[in-house]
């Protein structure tokens, strides 16, 4: 892989850890509304699948939907703007941090309901299909997904239709507070693809080149015709599930053996290692990020509310 | 043969309007169980696949969620997907997509996406018990995103089908079992037994209608009746019966669309005739009628002469014997009796 690619992960990855942190002492401050699901930890998955998407490529979400967003490319200031409930915002305000959406960045939106966007983005990948494009779909959705209805309805109709699909499972080892073991009877969700009769692979979420390069084969697959593919990361979330959940349902072992996992610094440490960067360049990132995120608060705190007059406007095209 | 200049069963109407749509529109698709070789569980969409292939005319599994999620996303990309439920008893399993979605994405996106779909679904009790005979049309009138149509002749399906095909809008297009008129793949002519079959064919030219336009079936100047799908045909064999037996003056009106909803031209007649009646299939409480009803009493309560009154079924699930199921549902005489109730007062 080339270098600015090396970089350019790095620094997207190293964007949605420091938006989300931001975003979690404003909340703490009462000046974001709401509630909101948080990314943290598990940014190797959305960078390592996005960064092989094209522009026109679609991608849809879920109520943990900050990092898919930024990974894709779309604005942060209009994210921020979002959060904050303001007018500016990537959905004007009516959507809040559950529903995030950049159809311009190909981004579908995410959505408050468990596994509902799996066959709405198989409905992108007929219309890709349709429309011969070459645009293919990364589906996200978390280990809580998979034992709705719609996984399963999904996933066999892009099966049976050979859809340009991937799906991407982020296995963060509990569904709110319930554990994966209490909801599912196999060691691994990537089992079940064969069930659907498509190729299913487990990979570690936290390595962001591993998921990369998986992903860059399934991509390549579905482009090509060939189908979908089910891919399994196992990771883990930093935070509570949403936001006053301290998440005290996890044993702290296994919480601070996730921490010693950080794909972040993980990822870091390879680039050091391979002499991509050193401490210079690092910090070089650190400040542009910082800044970015600080100029996105600035205009989402002196951007107007939505104005209540136009309460009507977005419920019919 | 003699040349068919027009279209007398609704099933052959909205065939025709998917057949013209589809020409017009190549992001036209179709989506549902059996729609394919077998033509659909009413045969709307018999001959469709081999006209415009497998690829646009998709026979789906047994996947209600994966219908309408599938319409919704390939809706958010450019196409215009026109989804069969193959009976309205089976929306309930894509609720979430109907009702949380295709509802909902337009506002939670702040306007940047547009969900273009049609649910086409069959309503209406006709003797298959309670899974397969109810009415759900105020379930998607109470939601709002949703728009909601109401056919209740061929010149309406077809006219209705098309608009519906061409708003950027998720639609709701309820159909009648006891009205398609359609032809069994043994050929027999089944379900006409409801319709007052000569009631407007539809022409083969290119027509649609707007939404949000009443149509007034029968003009009169003693009570108004609102009805609504095979309701509307009843109500028209009542009204006739009321002329001949009592000199009564009847004005049916037909909403054809429930969302929107043409208020006026209900207000304008109820403002001439000083009383109302409104007919729907679907069971009494919180019903279609239930709606028409609050705002008829919240905008002209001042022009009634009697207070309003609703027929609609019975507040039970749909029975299968075939004797309770005419009792629970609105039959003639319910709604001969309703009328003769709002004149007396």
């Amino acid at each position: 892989m080339e270098k600015v690619k090396l970089l350019k992960i790095y620094r997207k990855m190293l964007e949605i850890r420091r938006f989300e942190e931001k975003l979690y002492s404003l909340f703490l401050t009462g000046i974001v509304p709401g509630t909101m699901h948080q990314y943290i930890g598990q940014e190797a998955i959305a960078v390592g699948v996005c960064e092989n998407l094209r522009e026109n490529d679609y991608v849809t979400t879920t109520h943990r939907g900050h990092g898919h967003y930024l990974a894709k490319g779309a604005p942060l200031k209009e994210l921020m703007a979002e959060l904050f409930a303001k007018k500016t915002g990537c959905c004007r305000g009516m959507g809040g941090s559950m529903h995030i959406a950049k159809l311009s960045s190909g981004i579908l939106g995410g959505g408050g309901i468990v596994g509902a966007g799996i066959p709405i983005a198989c409905g992108a990948a007929l219309s890709a299909k349709i429309r011969k494009k070459g645009q293919i779909v990364a589906c996200f959705f978390g280990d809580g997904a998979v034992n709705t209805g719609a996984f399963h309805e999904g996933v066999n109709l892009a099966a049976v239709w050979k859809l340009p699909i991937i799906f991407v499972c982020e296995n963060n080892l509990y569904a709110f507070s319930t554990p994966i073991k209490e909801a599912v009877a196999i060691e691994n969700i990537a089992e079940r693809a064969r069930g659907y009769g498509i190729p299913g692979i487990a990979v570690n979420g936290n390595d962001v080149l591993e998921v990369y390069e998986i992903a860059y084969q399934a991509i390549k697959k579905a482009r090509e015709g060939r189908g979908p593919t089910l891919i399994e990361c196992k990771t883990y979330r930093y935070k509570g599930h949403a936001r006053f959940d301290p998440g005290t349902y996890r044993p702290r072992e296994e919480v601070e053996e996730w921490l010693r996992k950080d794909p972040l610094v993980l990822y870091q440490r390879k680039l050091i290692k391979m002499g991509i960067i050193d401490e210079k360049k690092s910090e070089e990132i650190e400040q542009e990020v910082r800044k970015s995120i600080e100029e996105a608060i600035k205009f989402a705190k002196a951007s107007p509310e939505p104005d209540i007059k136009n309460s009507l406007e977005y419920v019919y095209a | 043969m003699p040349e068919i200049k027009q279209i007398d069963t609704i099933a052959e109407a909205l065939r025709e309007a998917l057949r013209e749509e589809m020409q017009r529109d190549p992001a036209v698709i179709l989506l549902g169980e059996d729609i394919g070789e077998f033509g659909g569980a009413f045969q709307v969409t018999r001959g469709l696949i081999k006209e415009f292939g497998k690829e646009r005319v998709r026979n789906t599994p047994i996947s209600e969620i994966a219908i309408i999620g599938t319409a919704i996303g390939a809706a958010l990309t450019g196409m215009r997907p026109v989804a069969e439920i193959q009976y309205a008893d089976f929306l309930t399993c894509c609720m979430d997509q109907i009702a949380n979605q295709a509802a909902k994405i337009r506002l939670m996106t702040g306007g940047q996406a547009k969900v273009p779909i049609v649910i086409r679904a069959p309503v209406g009790s006709a003797t298959r018990g309670a899974q397969h005979g109810q009415s759900v049309e105020a379930w998607f009138m109470h939601t709002p995103g949703l728009k909601v149509a109401v056919p209740s002749t061929p010149y309406e399906a077809k006219g209705l089908l098309k608009m519906a095909i061409r708003d950027d809008n998720p639609v709701m297009f309820f159909e009648h079992k006891l009205l398609y008129g359609s032809r069994s793949p043994g050929g027999k002519l089944k379900g006409t037994e409801g319709a007052v079959t000569t009631v407007k064919p539809a022409p083969y030219e290119e027509y649609t209608i707007p939404f949000g336009k009443a149509d007034v079936k029968k003009e009169g100047k003693d009570v108004t009746v609102v009805a609504t799908l095979l309701m509307v045909h009843k109500a028209l064999r009542v009204a006739e019966r009321l002329e001949k037996e009592e000199g009564i003056s009847v004005e049916v009106i037909d909403p054809c669309t429930l969302v929107p909803l043409d208020e006026e031209t209900i207000l304008n007649s109820v403002k001439k005739t000083g009383r109302l009646v409104v007919i729907s299939e679907d069971c009494t409480r919180g019903g279609v009628g239930s709606e028409i009803a609050a705002i008829v009493a919240e905008k002209a309560l001042d022009f009634l002469d009697a207070p309003i009154k609703r027929v609609g079924a019975l507040n039970t699930p749909i029975p299968f014997a075939p004797n309770v199921e005419k009792h629970v549902i609105p039959n003639e005489e319910r709604i001969f009796l309703a009328i003769k109730e709002v004149l007396s007062s």
